[in-house]
């Protein structure tokens, strides 16, 4: 295995003469949680789908395991997109076999023990689930699986406190020293605790990449607060 | 009991304070076995490299120590425990004496305000 999940050099992208992200350069280890941090509009959704192949770069190189983007890197990569996907009039079974069918690292399993203690009925419609239990469905597919990297993009948005407890509790009970999870989200402080690295990005550009336990012993001061300090308006 | 983070200061430093007072408050008895960091993570709400290396540090002072395949135990040094145990109780005195003091009262004056709590509290 590589050293590092996830390599970037030199990443660009324009939409348009807009300059969207300009000269990323980012190295991942494995084995961490790490916390993708930027005002709306940073890039962190841009970039976030240029590493799980939905967009392209302009300019740079992106290896994930070693692996340039494509099939073998799909493959390893397990995305929460920050918008639901799933078809509504699907069942949560079905979602599930669907899953299973389309995912080799896919574990049943896992998946249909953890909706059963949430009380989730597999054959509720996702279009009648509450807004925090879709949430949750789709965190429960994508933690189900084995993945090298797993791409969060705003899993704890618009749920309450105990489903984003949850949530969170997931990731961290999923952990992997072969795996790292990268989280984007405005909600810092509840996701904190868990992360052991930020990367705080705006206009298109890495400002800072450090521990969390580095950037508290630093700066006196919560990543939260530090954000805060950063992104000043 | 609850664990409970403050902002400003390194999670992992934190996680080291309150297993050291689980372990001399008999919490975590003498010579028990803990938790996987994976559990004592889930918890605690943290993440498991931030458990990992409150534990290290924690097997580095001596508090706690790991028996290959078996899993990490408390220490059964009961004298070490005890040691501690009066060095934490030295630093929260320390700490009060500083609050009272800030507040414009002499020691003897803290020593007397102190008596008289005590003996309220108890009947």
């Amino acid at each position: 295995m590589t050293e590092f999940v996830l390599e970037c050099t030199g990443v660009s992208k324009k939409y348009g003469k807009k300059e969207v992200l300009k000269n990323i350069n980012l190295q991942l280890e494995r084995g961490k949680i790490i916390g993708l941090l930027g005002p709306n509009g940073s890039g962190k959704t841009t970039l976030i789908k240029i590493i799980n192949g939905l967009l392209t770069a302009d300019e740079g190189d992106i290896k994930v395991s070693g692996e340039q983007i494509g099939i073998e890197s799909k493959k390893i990569i397990s995305y929460l997109p920050d918008r639901t996907y799933l078809a509504d009039w699907m069942k949560v079974k079905d979602i599930v076999g669907m899953f299973d069918d389309f995912y080799k690292d896919f574990s049943r399993e896992k998946a249909e023990d953890m909706l059963k203690r949430l009380n989730i009925n597999e054959d509720d419609r996702l279009k009648t689930l509450s807004k925090g239990n879709k949430e949750k469905v789709q965190l429960i597919l994508v933690m189900s699986r084995q993945a090298q990297l797993y791409l969060l993009d705003e899993p704890i948005g618009g749920v309450d406190p105990a489903a984003r407890d949850y949530i969170l509790n997931t990731i961290i009970t999923n952990y992997n020293p072969d795996a790292s999870v990268v989280i984007s989200t405005h909600l810092i402080s509840d996701v904190e605790k868990v992360l052991d690295e930020a990367i705080f990005i705006n206009n298109g550009e890495i400002v800072l990449h450090e521990s969390v336990d580095d950037i508290r012993e630093k700066y006196s001061t919560s990543v939260d607060g530090y954000f805060r300090e950063v992104f000043k308006c | 009991m609850a664990w409970t983070f403050k902002d400003d200061r390194p999670i992992y430093s934190q996680l080291v304070e309150q297993i050291k007072i689980k372990i001399i408050s008999g919490e975590w008895e003498l010579g028990s076995r803990l938790s996987s960091v994976r559990e004592l993570a889930e918890q605690a709400g943290v993440n498991p490299n931030t458990m990992q290396r409150a534990l290290a540090e924690l097997e580095r002072d001596g508090l706690v120590h790991s028996k290959r395949t078996s899993g990490r135990f408390v220490t059964e040094d009961e004298n070490m425990i005890k040691n501690v145990r009066e060095a934490v109780a030295a630093e929260n005195i320390a700490a009060f004496m500083e609050s009272m003091k800030r507040l414009g009262f002499t020691e003897s004056e803290i020593m007397d305000e102190f008596k008289k709590a005590v003996s309220q509290q108890t009947v």
